[in-house]
């Protein structure tokens, strides 16, 4: 049904067309179609995914994907990239993606940098769908100002003792366990540190939060009064936390911008399948010339957004040190949210009045959207970087 | 410049004190509901004469100007659900018009009448399943059969659909196609054959209840036909240009208070060592913003005093609604991302800001149907 069938290979050698990744595709097709798909509005009713979604998807080897095979993981970052491009064309969304693989960011750092233990602990069990994680940098007062964290984390004995709140954690109701941004040193981001925490430790407690979009991802407001967590539950060294995140970002920006293009390209095929089949003033939209214009138009961004984003996601890949990576992930990032504001919007547009009920697709992608230019650093952020690495210093 | 006068400043004082005592507060639990309590804030404007500022004194209407309609329509426009406006500007702009302008006496006194003293809710029923911008299209049909008409059909997208007591409904009334044949006629929901067939949910003014409606043989007197036999369409696209002209009005003090707001929350938030107001690129986008909203003001006010005049506003209120419908998306996109994450929750007001906003462009005819008038009005 599509206009530009995003499988098809681009040559021979694609990375994304090699015989695993479209047995890969064909997997998730089935698995978005069969086990997300006649589910979805009733998980965004309950305001969160259910646990056995987690395990299917872990039996399906899909959460492991990405991670080093030494954590129990398989495959590439491009598989991942892979699957969210497939579940949100095959008609799931942004939402599942944030919550179904919230360890893709809740996880890597204990994969990378955790004992054995917390290995063993808290990454192979969520791999495998029976935990939850969440990672919890954001802070009421901070947003995209990560060296702000005012969290504490105050060694005593054998345990630290973390108090202070965090805010718009993903999954956050539903995780065993937060891989915490906490504050073990002095000012600024070298006091910065990762810190596994229990959510059913005493002192730690959680509030729902209710947004515009994202209904099936649930989202937490979390606060820790006290909490004696052990110190061995540190992720990598004390003051090692920022530089941590920061590493990471790159990834989670990238699933972001693929969320973005991938989600352009679903609203694309709606709005095509919709256009041809809508009569106004005695023939189908798909007629009328401006229509036509406007929807090649919407391919055509989402089309540019994918190309760009798995350009960059396949230097990123391959370590390349072609150009400057970190500029370019932000770009990636710009590129692929404008187009999909754009082609979301125009896509409740041509659906007219329908477009602006609840239960029509198009409706739950706008309000699923919106939030891809402010998560992972927002679109203005995304430019300050871009401006600082091309030498324009703000003093 | 526009002759406000301080009589009109004194009103949009009271309504500005009256959104704030009587809506505001309220408001939250309206959109959780997903309904309103309608005739009992009806009542409490028509006390106050809000419901028919430019109606027939014989009619309890308040025999004011425009500029009172415009006052009116901006201070409700900042109110914080903007579904409260819709339910509003479909009692005193959209389903009444007609019936004020067109209706007998005696349809005026048992149906107008009651709308400007708050005591009926009005709904105008226009939009089919497979009729919506496309209003020649539509093809609910009331047949003659002696004194009545027997209506049969489906009405969508209807604003106040569910709460209302009366219907302004446009329908086929003779077998010629298109614009012709057909009229406006009063249908009381208490009818038999008059029914509910959903509650639709909506992406934003949920607070609004919106129908789809069947008409099953409902059996109307022919005498609540409003105006001239088969002259519908026409008195439809004349009443339309009213339902235009107040959502704009509307959504210019919407737009307004929206970026105060934002301005404000920039000043006192901070980030990386300042206000975040303290970025450049920040100020000038709201300049941008504010500069259109100012921009669209005065064309409206413009449209106002040609309205006043009794001039033909349609090319005014076409093209306020395409600059507005864009203008409103802008502002509340922008206010929404200048908040973060804060902005994506539904605790902040910017989040229902943007699912409110986004009708603008499609409800009371598309952005691509103004442009459809506009490019005929060119001779294309």
């Amino acid at each position: 049904m599509t206009a530009v069938d995003a499988a098809a290979p681009v040559s021979a050698h694609d990375a994304w067309s090699t015989p695993e990744r479209r047995e890969l595709r064909a997997l998730v097709r089935r698995f978005t179609v069969r086990e997300v798909v006649p589910q979805l509005e009733e998980w965004e009713d309950a305001g969160q995914l259910p646990r056995a979604l987690h395990r299917r998807a872990g039996e399906l080897g899909l959460l492991a994907l990405g991670f080093p095979a030494a954590a129990g993981g398989d495959g590439e970052h491009l598989d991942t990239a892979l699957v969210a491009e497939e579940l949100i064309l095959a008609g799931g969304s942004s939402g599942v993606c944030a919550g179904l693989f919230t360890h893709g960011i809740a996880a890597p750092h204990i994969a990378l940098h955790g004992s054995a233990e917390l290995v063993d602990r808290f990454v192979r069990p969520t791999l495998r769908g029976e935990l939850i994680g969440s990672l919890g940098i954001t802070e009421p007062g901070t947003g995209s100002d990560v060296a702000a964290v005012t969290t504490r984390a105050v060694r005593d004995g054998d345990d630290y003792v973390v108090t202070g709140a965090k805010t718009f954690i993903t999954s956050g109701i539903r995780a065993d366990y937060v891989t915490t941004a906490v504050r073990t040193g002095g000012p600024g981001h070298r006091g910065i540190s990762l810190l596994v925490v229990e959510t059913d430790r005493p002192g730690v407690a959680r509030t729902r939060l209710r947004k515009m979009g994202w209904h099936c991802s649930d989202t937490a407001t979390i606060s820790y009064d006290e909490v004696r967590v052990p110190a061995t539950q540190l992720v990598g060294e004390e003051g090692s936390g920022f530089r941590q995140i920061m590493e990471r970002f790159a990834t989670e920006r990238l699933s972001l911008a693929v969320q973005a293009y991938a989600t352009a390209q679903r609203c694309v095929d709606l709005t095509i399948d919709w256009a041809r089949q809508r009569e106004t003033f005695g023939a189908p939209l798909a007629s009328r010339q401006v229509v036509r214009h406007r929807i090649a138009q919407m391919a055509r961004r989402a089309t540019v957004a994918r190309t760009y984003v798995r350009d960059v996601l396949a230097r990123y890949e391959a370590g390349s040190r072609e150009g400057d990576l970190v500029t370019e992930l932000a770009m990636a990032k710009n590129t692929a949210v404008e187009a999909c504001d754009w082609v979301v919007d125009q896509a409740v547009q041509l659906h007219g009045g329908a477009g602006y009920l609840h239960g029509v697709e198009v409706e739950r992608h706008y309000r699923d959207a919106r939030i891809l230019g402010i998560g992972g650093g927002t679109n203005e952020i995304m430019d300050e970087v871009v401006a600082g690495r091309l030498g324009l210093d703000p003093t | 410049m526009v002759a406000f006068t301080e009589e009109h400043q004194a009103f949009r004082k009271s309504v500005r004190e009256f959104v704030e005592r009587e809506i505001d507060p309220y408001v939250d639990a309206w959109e959780r509901d997903g309904a309103m309590p309608t005739h009992e804030l009806f009542a409490k404007m028509g006390a106050l004469g809000y419901l028919g500022l430019e109606y027939d004194p014989a009619y309890d209407g308040g025999g004011a100007d425009h500029l009172f309609s415009v006052v009116l329509a901006e201070e409700i426009g900042r109110c914080d659900a903007a579904g409260v406006g819709m339910a509003i500007a479909v009692q005193t702009d959209m389903a009444t018009p007609s019936l004020a302008r067109f209706g007998s006496r005696e349809l005026k006194e048992r149906y107008l009448a009651p709308a400007v003293r708050g005591e009926m809710v009005a709904a105008i029923a226009v939009t089919e399943p497979d009729a919506g911008s496309d209003v020649a299209g539509l093809r609910t049909r009331a047949r003659r059969d002696g004194d009545d008409w027997v209506i049969d059909g489906a009405k969508l997208y209807i604003t106040n659909g569910v709460q209302a007591d009366w219907l302004c409904l446009l329908a086929r009334t003779s077998d010629e196609g298109g614009a012709r044949g057909m009229s406006q006629i009063v249908v009381p929901t208490s009818t038999p054959g008059v029914s509910v067939s959903r509650k639709l949910d909506k992406l934003g003014n949920r607070c609004s209840d919106t129908a789809e409606l069947a008409f099953d043989g409902a059996r109307v007197p022919v005498a609540n036909t409003i105006g001239t036999h088969g002259r519908g369409f026409q008195q439809q696209m004349a009443q339309f240009q009213n339902e235009r002209m107040v959502a704009c009005y509307g959504r210019v003090g919407a737009c307004e208070r929206a970026l105060d707001r934002t301005r404000d929350y920039l000043t006192q938030r901070t980030a990386f060592g300042g206000p975040l107001i303290a970025n450049q690129y920040l100020t000038y986008q709201l300049a941008e913003l504010y500069a259109r909203v100012d921009m669209c003001r005065h064309y409206n006010y413009a449209c106002a005093e040609a309205y006043e005049r009794g001039e033909d506003t349609s090319r005014f209120a076409t093209i306020a609604k395409l600059a507005i419908g864009r203008l409103c998306e802008d502002v509340a996109r922008t206010c929404l991302q200048y908040h973060g994450g804060i902005g994506y929750m539904e605790e902040t007001w910017t989040a229902r800001f943007l699912r409110d906003m986004r009708i603008t462009s499609i409800g009371g005819g598309a952005d691509e149907v103004m442009l459809q008038v506009v490019a005929k009005m060119h001779g294309m």
